[in-house]
């Protein structure tokens, strides 16, 4: 957040909303909170009874869920957290935390592809927001 | 307009200043009002109250625990797109201090009438400027009134200066405790429908409650983006003073009253002459009367709009008077005088310097008129501070000051640029 | 600015001066006046001394400063006058109409005054037999519009039955005591 060289890149006073509005909603989408994680939820579709316990206790929604049932984690939002590790039941244990520098090298780029793909906001869909009117970046 | 010929005929009717100001917030019939009620502003409260109670309005109004939740509530109604008012004074002004800013920061065109007190200690609830004077740089526009007649007229166009697309500003309409504000005058009213269809239905620039443009009001801005925004509230103030005349001229085709950024009273020839703002400048331009059928070339610059201030066009009417005394109704409390005296000053600076002109042109002729101007001394200006806690101020006391600025023009000596005017020494 | 007419009142907390100065500045509105009319504010206490005031023109008034030499004054408690107050800055011709069983030769050593007019009343008692309570102001206003002439009595009265009417409407005793009261007043002042 400090003004280092690329703010001035962004758009200047008279081309911001007035009144520090923001004029779309759901802006905090972009913001990549995934790039925080230390550790990484990996989920395991074998093990997994759908009881989504995980998705409740999300405080990031990245629990990805389509017709009651879980599909995958959206890594670009996903903090690391690991409440739904925690949440997993005993018994289940389908998501297990492991290190995301290890998870990385392991999975290397075939993880950063799925997550580009499975991520329910693609960067396709990201760019026609940012060709809209745009709203603050935050 | 078809109202000025019926203007003619209405009549005066006997008012107080708060009454009259009870009374044009009726007519605007603001859609909320959150306010809490301090002395001098009390009757403005409880009148437009005894209004909601009656039907007379259609406002929403919250009476809340304080000026701080009044102003914060009136805020929260703006957000949400309706026409919000609340009224304060002094101690409750001050306790809005912190949502002023936000207010002016948010760009909600909230109106406020501002019945001018003293700020304790020591506790007084009379007359000065000290409480609006504080809030000189808070973002809002500040509208000074001479007398009830003013206040409510002010009010009126407040509300449409306000909104206005190019300025979405907060404007508070000021007008001296008790000397205005309880004191009974004869004051001329506009038809409900004259109002209504002088401000407009209210369109508000954004609104919480607007689903299909969902917002996001009041989002923390950091050193990457404050700056920007504070920019663009500094842009706002800009087109002000052009709307407020605009506002001004067309008022006056309504109701015969033309208004305008100050009034200059016999100005145009004047060798001296006083600046004030308020209750003051009427007892100033009995004097000025005086002292013209003496033969003296006294004049008056009344200052009605102070915030923004319009520097340029205050400096063009005082730039042929010889010697000016600034009276402020409020100190700085910085040995630097008065803030209208500090406000004056300052533009007069470039007058002397030749920076002054409207399109800041400097070819070689500008450049020559520059050094000519360099070498003018300009106004001498000295400052009085008067009427601190509501002292009367009168006539004899006026007369000495264009006595004093008749003696600065005659001997060039200024003396002491700052005095205190009607205080024991 | 014109010829302005401006008047003090004298009066206790209590006794209506700021009332009466209200009243009449409301009544010579109505009759096409330019008025003021306030009180000086001090704490307003029962009993304690009081002072307002109104002007009165037929063009506008600029001026907001308080009256420090009125032509008229108007004395609702006659004990105020031991304080010198009544009689201060008032022009060498000024004209006094004042609240007391006194008559105007008697008041006017009291108020060690030789020159001008000085008329009174007994609205102390008028108000008593009127309104059953001692609130000399409104009948203070009849002797005035009389010692004066500062307009008809008519057009204050139609004002002020309006006005009371607004505001005592279901107490018609006291609309009717106080028309009857300024009416008294008006008949009985006595000047020289």
């Amino acid at each position: 957040m400090n003004t280092g060289e690329k703010d001035w890149d962004k758009k200047g006073w008279k081309d911001v909303p007035i009144a520090g509005l923001i004029t779309e909603p759901g802006t905090a989408r972009r913001y990549k909170t995934g790039e925080w994680r230390t550790h990484r939820p990996v989920w395991d579709p074998e093990k997994c009874i759908n009881c989504l316990l995980c998705w409740i206790y999300c405080p990031d929604s990245a629990i990805q869920v389509k017709d009651g049932k879980v599909v995958g984690i959206d890594l670009e939002h996903c903090k690391g957290c690991g409440i739904c590790a925690h949440e997993c039941p005993s018994k289940v244990r389908a998501i297990n935390m492991v290190l995301e520098s290890e998870a990385e090298a392991e999975d290397g780029e075939k993880v950063k592809e799925e997550t580009m793909r499975e991520g329910e906001e693609g960067e396709k869909e990201r760019k026609e927001e940012r060709k809209g009117e745009g709203g603050n970046e935050k | 307009m078809a109202g000025s010929l019926e203007q003619e005929t209405v009549k005066f009717v006997a008012m107080t200043g708060n009454e009259a100001v009870a009374e044009a917030m009726r007519q605007i019939n603001p859609d909320v009002v959150a306010a809490y009620p301090i002395t001098p502003q009390t009757e403005i409260v409880q009148i437009f109250s005894t209004f909601v109670a009656d039907g007379l309005v259609k406002t929403e109004f919250v009476t809340v625990e304080s000026e701080h939740s009044a102003m914060s509530a009136t805020i929260g109604a703006a957000a949400a797109g309706a026409r919000a008012m609340t009224a304060t004074s002094s101690q409750g002004f001050a306790l809005m201090w912190e949502m002023l800013y936000i207010a002016a920061g948010l760009r909600l065109p909230i109106v406020m009438p501002v019945v001018n007190r003293a700020l304790s200690s020591p506790i007084n609830i009379h007359c000065d400027h000290s409480d609006t004077m504080g809030a000189r740089d808070s973002g809002w526009i500040q509208i000074f009134s001479e007398n009830a007649q003013e206040a409510y007229d002010n009010l009126i166009q407040a509300v449409r200066i306000a909104e206005s697309r190019d300025v979405l500003l907060p404007a508070m309409v000021c007008m001296d405790g008790f000397i205005v504000s309880h004191g009974m005058e004869s004051v001329k009213l506009l038809m409900d429908e004259e109002v209504r269809g002088f401000i407009g239905e209210y369109e508000p620039a954004y609104s919480l409650l607007d689903v299909d443009h969902p917002i996001t009001v009041g989002a923390l801005d950091f050193a990457d983006w404050y700056f920007e925004h504070k920019r663009q509230e500094a842009a706002a103030e800009a087109p002000v003073a052009e709307v407020v005349l605009k506002v001004g001229e067309e008022y006056g085709k309504l109701t015969g009253r033309s208004y305008g950024l100050f009034e200059a009273y016999r100005l145009d020839d004047a060798e001296v002459a006083v600046v004030a703002l308020g209750s003051t400048a009427g007892t100033a331009k009995a004097v000025v009367d005086e002292l013209r059928q003496k033969g003296v070339r006294a004049g008056l610059l009344k200052i009605r709009l102070y915030r923004p201030f319009p520097k340029d066009a205050i400096v063009r009417a005082l730039s042929g008077v010889k010697a000016i005394a600034v009276l402020d109704r409020s100190d700085t409390f910085s040995t630097m005088g008065g803030p209208v005296f500090i406000d004056i000053k300052a533009s007069m600076y470039d007058l002397m310097h030749g920076e002054h002109g409207e399109h800041g042109e400097h070819d070689a002729h500008g450049a020559q008129d520059a050094r000519e101007a360099r070498d003018m001394q300009g106004p001498r200006i000295v400052n009085y501070i008067y009427g601190l806690g509501g002292r009367d101020i009168d006539l004899e006391q006026i007369r000495k000051v264009y006595e004093r600025l008749q003696a600065i023009v005659a001997t060039g000596e200024t003396g002491e640029p700052v005095s205190y005017l009607g205080v024991r020494e | 600015m014109g010829d302005v007419l401006e008047i003090r009142w004298h009066g206790r907390g209590g006794q209506g001066a700021k009332t009466a100065a209200l009243l009449l500045g409301e009544a010579a509105s109505a009759a096409g006046k330019h008025i003021q009319a306030f009180p000086e504010y001090g704490p307003e206490r029962m009993g304690a001394p009081v002072l307002a005031f109104n002007r009165i023109s037929d063009e506008p008034i600029m001026v907001h400063c308080h009256v420090s030499s009125p032509r008229i004054i108007v004395v609702l408690d006659p004990t105020l006058i031991r304080t010198g107050s009544v009689t201060a800055g008032a022009p060498e011709d000024a004209v006094y109409v004042v609240n007391t069983h006194l008559s105007p030769s008697e008041m006017r050593k009291k108020l060690g005054v030789s020159a001008g007019k000085v008329f009174t009343v007994d609205a102390t008692q008028i108000s008593l037999d009127c309104l059953g309570r001692a609130i000399p102001n409104t009948p203070m206003i009849g002797a005035l519009i009389r010692a004066t002439g500062l307009m008809k009595l008519e057009d204050f009265i139609s004002d002020t039955r309006r006005k009371l009417e607004k505001k005592f409407g279901s107490k018609p005793g006291i609309v009717e005591g106080n028309i009857k009261a300024i009416e008294r007043a008006y008949q009985e002042v006595k000047g020289e």
